[in-house]
């Protein structure tokens, strides 16, 4: 059955607005509304832009200092006396330095606790290897019950985190830290588990997640410009993963290419890769990190040396065509 | 809501505390026995404190687990969990025949706790240094939502050798967490370790570990923890101690109650066959039979 379109903002007039800001604003309206909701933070509250929340509810929010580790035991203990915590710091250490703790204190048990990657994938401000984030999707897609979300702007952002509040378990979100234009309609209803179709076309499927479905919506106009048509499949759900979409998408288009700002090992290409590889073998094409670590940089320079941008994205697209079956 | 007198006796005599210590003891032994896996030198030198926690310390309901004011407590030393299954079994938290399902497949009783298959843990442990981080959140649970209850975490002295651990430390003196308390079972002997001069034991991980936790900014008591009087002392003062969490260190031996198993570090998870169990079970006095069919 095919998706319904959504209808969006067209990418020339939508507006930009810095991710992180609106998960700084959106939790302190959240906190608002819930009073069981406290954020833990780790000494990085004015990058991630946790400090909106604090100055709206000093008295639930905890500086625990530069030590992850104890951020993520201290949030699974706070979660079993009835607490929503909410983890603020770097996708890079909290998916990371902290990764055996998300697994034996918050994931197995299946704790409340909402883990925020700040300056998630590898647009991190000129910080390179070890501020990038481009393995997290795919540890947590590898662990039972842990939802991963990554969406691409600050309106599905909004929505993303109402769903979080409303989900009795552990999610891993995404938040990357630069400006994306605002396609979203601002009374968006985000579900976990569903991908959205955002341009129709049977030429090519593209595939991404995370602010890289900025760039494919442009890759699809590069295409346009050339007569082909593609559509566009918006996954900000890694985990679950809606596998139903990704054949469908691929039944009807016949080649496919996904685009993210992860590692192509075991992220959302891995997913689109295993999903088809076992239900409808497609011709398919994977953008993203292929297998190095990140240099620091302007990240116009980074998208352009790893592959990333909007005419990679086309490129990948036109070459996967050829191999169209039939 | 029960109060604390019908949850404890408060004037139980430490002979009957002893003698559900050696219980303990035994019945630890013939399920390790009985499931031919398992740890056996920690849970010995943990089962003191931990039937000292149980019937004459914490504040807890066995019908009601979940009781959102009970007291809390954390096996961060997760391998000891034989010590805790059989110490939930003897309260009531269940049946004393389930011991003989541990680390068997589809068992209530996993290698180490699991927070969702039994009723009566609170947290989740295995991989060690972990268990100090959930019990300084609790505290601070316990604080925001003024639940009155304490949070007691206990740590093996070879797991402090975790960073994490003294993470936990540095955000429950900073926040004046004085509603947890963490129990270091002191037996100087982890699972390889160091080599030492003296032949079949070794060099003990951590030297001081009190003056450790006293620089992170904790009130630290030691005691000897296999002796309830003191171990009754170190819980009550611990209890009393206001604006600082305290760290008991509480001296033990590995292995303790078996004259072969104490201080040889061979015994950290090695299966008493059957006549070790017996001699074992002769020693803490109890015949064959007594350990009530976990053998």
């Amino acid at each position: 059955m095919a998706q319904e379109l959504l209808q969006t903002t067209p990418l020339a007039v939508a507006p930009l607005v810095a991710l992180r800001d609106t998960w700084g604003e959106t939790l302190s309206e959240l906190g608002s509304l819930n009073r069981n909701l406290v954020v833990l933070d780790g000494d990085l509250a004015n990058s991630t832009r946790a400090d909106i929340f604090q100055q709206a509810h000093p008295d639930r929010f905890f500086e625990l200092g530069i030590a992850e580790q104890n951020i993520v035991g201290m949030a699974a203990g706070l979660a079993t006396v009835g607490f929503i915590p909410w983890i603020s710091t770097f996708a890079a250490f909290v998916a990371k330095r902290a990764l055996d703790q998300i697994r034996v204190v918050v994931a197995q048990p299946h704790l409340n606790v909402k883990l925020c990657g700040a300056y998630s994938g590898i647009l991190t401000s000129k910080t390179g290897k070890t501020h990038q984030s481009v393995e997290d999707i795919a540890v947590f897609r590898a662990m039972p019950g842990m939802v991963t979300l990554a969406p691409a702007d600050a309106n599905e952002l909004r929505a993303a985190m109402f769903a979080m509040m409303e989900y009795d378990g552990p999610v891993y979100l995404r938040v990357t830290r630069d400006a994306s234009p605002v396609i979203f309609p601002r009374n968006h209803q985000f579900r976990i588990g569903k991908s959205i179709l955002l341009r129709e076309g049977s030429d090519v499927g593209l595939i991404s997640t995370g602010p890289q479905t900025i760039r494919t919506l442009i890759a699809a106009e590069l295409l346009a410009a050339d007569g082909i048509a593609a559509s566009v499949l918006h996954v900000p759900s890694l985990k679950p993963f809606d596998e139903d979409a990704i054949v469908e998408m691929a039944t009807r288009t016949g080649c496919v290419v996904t685009s993210e700002d992860h590692s192509i090992i075991g992220g959302l290409g891995g997913a689109v890769a295993e999903t088809l590889g076992e239900h409808f073998p497609t011709p398919m094409r994977r953008i993203g990190i292929r297998d190095t670590f990140g240099e620091s940089g302007p990240n116009d320079a980074i998208l352009q040396k790893y592959g990333m941008t909007p005419e990679h994205i086309a490129a990948a697209a036109r070459d996967v065509m050829a191999l169209k079956k039939g | 809501m029960p109060t604390a007198t019908e949850l404890v006796d408060p004037i139980s005599a430490f002979a009957d505390l002893r003698q559900l210590s050696a219980r303990a003891r035994g019945l630890i032994l013939q399920t390790v026995h009985h499931a031919g896996a398992g740890h056996v030198g920690g849970p010995l030198s943990a089962t003191d404190l931990l039937i000292h926690l149980y019937f004459n310390e914490m504040r807890i309901d066995t019908n009601r687990p979940y009781w959102d004011a009970r007291d809390r407590f954390i096996l961060s030393k997760g391998h000891a969990s034989i010590a805790l299954y059989v110490v939930l079994a003897m309260r009531g938290y269940l049946p004393i025949e389930e011991l003989k399902t541990f680390d068997q497949i589809d068992s209530r009783l996993q290698g180490h706790p699991d927070l969702k298959a039994l009723p009566g843990l609170d947290m989740s442990t295995g991989s060690l240094g972990q268990g100090l981080s959930p019990g300084v959140g609790m505290a601070l649970g316990s604080r925001l939502k003024d639940l009155p209850f304490h949070t007691w975490v206990m740590l093996g002295d070879g797991e402090i050798q975790e960073g994490q651990i003294w993470e936990a430390c540095f955000a429950a003196s900073r926040l004046e967490l004085d509603n947890v308390t963490a129990i270091l079972d002191f037996n100087r002997l982890p699972q390889f370790g160091w080599p030492a001069s003296e032949g079949f034991t070794r060099g003990k991980p951590i030297d001081d570990p009190g003056a450790k936790f006293r620089s992170f900014g904790w009130n630290v008591i030691e005691c000897n923890g296999h002796d309830h009087a003191e171990i009754a002392g170190a819980f009550a003062t611990a209890k009393r101690h206001k604006g600082q969490p305290t760290c008991i260190v509480a001296h033990t031996v590995k292995g303790k109650g078996v004259s072969f198993m104490e201080g040889d570090y061979l015994w950290h998870a090695k299966v008493p066959d059957a006549e070790h169990l017996k001699r074992a079970l002769a020693e803490l006095g109890l015949s064959d039979e007594s350990g009530e069919g976990a053998a």
